[in-house]
């Protein structure tokens, strides 16, 4: 069994024990190579995450950013992850920015660094201070709207996120315009689309239903299989970091021909080919039950993208 | 009782009837003939509400800018309305539409989600806008549940709360029930609206029992022109209101014509209860499945009443039509 000198990793805090703060935590103590869990930091003093992040030995705070600076174990911290929401993200992000070692990888919607899909553009913004990780149901779609870009020019992805109602927190149903425009934001800069859609549905079935999502592009007439094999090599590199991604059916194709094109607000009439990818996404059931893929996947990228970073702060050093 | 009101939808729950191909010129005079029939309310946008044109939901023969673009103009009586189901339209979106002249909307949730629509809701009534919550497969959450997800939606802020059997599923025991619910909760001015499918064909009963036990807004929907099997249609609900002696501004006799003459020609796809269309309502399936459904069933060889009945079982609620191909999908594997 290889053994990790846990001074070689790089250390962490986290902003915001909800949900998502809660189970990258939970990632970055079982799974991580490079990150070694540091901090947990909160703003309500009875908060469940702060409490498991006490018991299993991390330092806490519940003064927010600002308590997090006066600790003694902020100078060692080289990553924060913010887990807190758009608005929180501003104000950690004034206050964390003059500390020139220290990165941060956003996980609200506010996005004032570049969208990061770990598989598509990580090496485009590797000197980046702050980078946001879009959406869980960009992170689900974009890799595969890439991997169709690659082949050929998409005119136009759509993209449908469901989602079990239990998985969605009440941060996520207040904001819920925000899920829409920031995925359909990175469908088009990340994803290449040159105009992106993204449509979010709430299921309530009970048990709770596994995360879908379902990608739609319209592109120039490309080679189908070679489509179709690029779509697959991409769902292998989403799968190294989020065992539970699959391709749920064959991707479905359907040529939309030149008498009969289809008219696309913003985009005109188009024909060309019209892919479809059905996705799946089983959570890994650290903090919420497998049901929950949109909290895995959110995490799963954001320690993915850490686990790179340190890697770099290695080769600095 | 409050005064009825009458809420026309040919022209947004109509649109899933025609895969969303309105022309403008015949949208804008189907909308100036409800207007002078003195209909209380005219919906138009996308099936699926603003912002609806997608490869899910089909793509429409206009954008919503353009259907709404100069109509407001031409009304006299009726209010110019629209509808948004928050994970599709934003409040950009709802804005755009404020601009072109509605001033009233529906903001459309499934039945137990009500939360999400507050940021829509609240935007709305900043708007002055007149706001509508409309509680989607209402069959799906039992009558004291669903009634909390309305006093949700009365406490954003809107001004009426609708039971909305978007499967046209539900019973007349089944409205009833929802209604008084409501009726329990609700404050005395929130106003109690009522939307049907006609899938069991109990469109028209469904939205009497529903007036008669406090509704007062009406849907409904010349020629039944909506998904599924349609909504309860305009003009046989008037006739009904007329012989019950209930006040209401709409001229019967102008909208049979509008139906005859000028809807029914559209619909391709008859509007009707049929083997299909009485599946949705049996297997409590969303409406707008239909023409989906039927589509993926010719594409893959397959039943379109096996594919409604599976993902009734499977629970799929409004807006999930790219499970259709999944279904579909999974059942050709299966043979």
């Amino acid at each position: 069994m290889i053994q990790y000198n846990k001074m070689n990793k790089t250390k962490v805090a986290i902003i915001g024990p909800g949900n998502i703060g809660t189970d990258l935590m939970i990632k970055i103590m079982r799974l991580s190579e490079n990150l070694e869990m540091s901090v947990m930091v909160g703003i309500d003093p009875n908060s469940d995450g702060l409490a498991r992040a006490k018991k299993w030995g991390f330092a806490t705070t519940d003064k927010g950013v600002r308590g997090l600076i006066a600790m003694p174990e902020w100078k060692d911290i080289k990553i924060v992850f913010d887990a807190t929401s758009a608005k929180a993200h501003h104000y950690n992000w004034e206050h964390i920015k003059e500390f020139k070692d220290k990165r941060i990888i956003d996980l609200t919607p506010a996005a004032i660094g570049p969208y990061l899909v770990p598989p598509v553009n990580f090496d485009d913004n590797i000197n980046l201070r702050n980078v946001n990780m879009v959406t869980c149901g960009g992170q689900a779609t974009i890799p595969i709207v890439a991997a169709i870009s690659k082949i050929a020019k998409v005119h136009y992805g759509e993209i449908v996120a469901s989602i079990a109602s239990k998985s969605a927190g009440p941060g996520t149903r207040a904001n819920i315009d925000e899920f829409t425009e920031t995925t359909a934001s990175a469908i088009e800069k990340v994803g290449g689309a040159s105009k992106g859609k993204a449509i979010i549905i709430l299921n309530p079935a009970e048990p709770p239903m596994v995360m879908r999502d379902t990608v739609f592009t319209l592109s120039e007439n490309g080679d189908k299989e070679a489509i179709r094999k690029s779509i697959h090599d991409m769902v292998a590199k989403v799968q190294k970091y989020v065992p539970g991604y699959s391709l749920h059916q064959e991707v479905q194709f359907e040529d939309i021909p030149e008498d009969e094109p289809v008219f696309i607000e913003g985009v005109g009439y188009k024909s060309g080919l019209k892919t479809m990818v059905l996705l799946k996404v089983k959570g890994a059931g650290h903090y919420l039950p497998e049901y929950a893929g949109n909290l895995d996947i959110m995490t799963s990228a954001a320690m993915a993208t850490g686990d790179k970073l340190a890697l770099l702060e290695f080769a600095d050093s | 009782m409050k005064p009825i009101y009458i809420q026309d939808v040919t022209l947004r729950d109509g649109m899933h009837a025609i895969r969303h191909q309105y022309g403008k010129e015949k949208l804008k005079e189907i909308a100036i003939a409800l207007d002078r029939a003195k209909v209380d309310a005219i919906e138009i946008a996308h099936g699926d509400g603003l912002a609806g044109s997608s490869f899910n939901y089909g793509f429409g023969a206009h954008t919503d800018w353009d259907w709404l673009k100069g109509i407001k103009e031409e009304l006299t009586h009726a209010k110019l309305t629209t509808l948004i189901l928050p994970g599709i339209a934003t409040i950009h979106d709802l804005k755009k539409a404020r601009d072109l002249g509605v001033e009233s909307v529906r903001v459309a949730t499934h039945c137990t989600e009500a939360d999400i629509s507050a940021q829509h809701i609240h935007a709305a009534k900043e708007m002055g806008m007149d706001v509508g919550g409309f509680l989607m497969m209402a069959h799906m959450n039992e009558p004291k549940k669903l009634a909390e997800q309305a006093k949700l939606m009365e406490s954003y802020g809107a001004d009426c709360v609708y039971v909305t059997d978007s499967a046209g599923a539900l019973l007349m025991d089944g409205v009833i029930d929802r209604i008084k619910a409501f009726k329990d909760v609700l404050k005395e001015e929130t106003e109690i609206g009522i939307h049907c499918h006609h899938n069991l064909s109990l469109g028209v009963a469904n939205t009497i029992v529903a007036m008669q036990h406090g509704a007062n807004r009406l849907d409904a929907s010349l020629a039944g022109m909506g998904a599924g099997a349609g909504n309860a249609p305009l003009e046989v609900l008037i006739a009904c209101l007329n012989k019950m002696n209930v006040s209401q501004n709409s001229d019967l006799y102008q909208l049979m014509d509008i139906a005859d003459d000028i809807i029914r020609p559209l619909q391709a796809r008859p509007v009707r209860v049929d083997r299909e269309t009485l599946s949705l309502g049996y297997a409590g399936v969303y409406s707008s499945f239909l023409l989906h459904s039927e589509r993926a069933a010719q594409k893959y060889g397959l039943d379109t009443r096996e594919i409604l009945v599976e993902l009734g079982k499977r629970k799929m609620v409004g807006g999930q039509e790219d499970m259709i191909i999944d279904v579909a999908l999974d059942i050709s594997k299966q043979k």
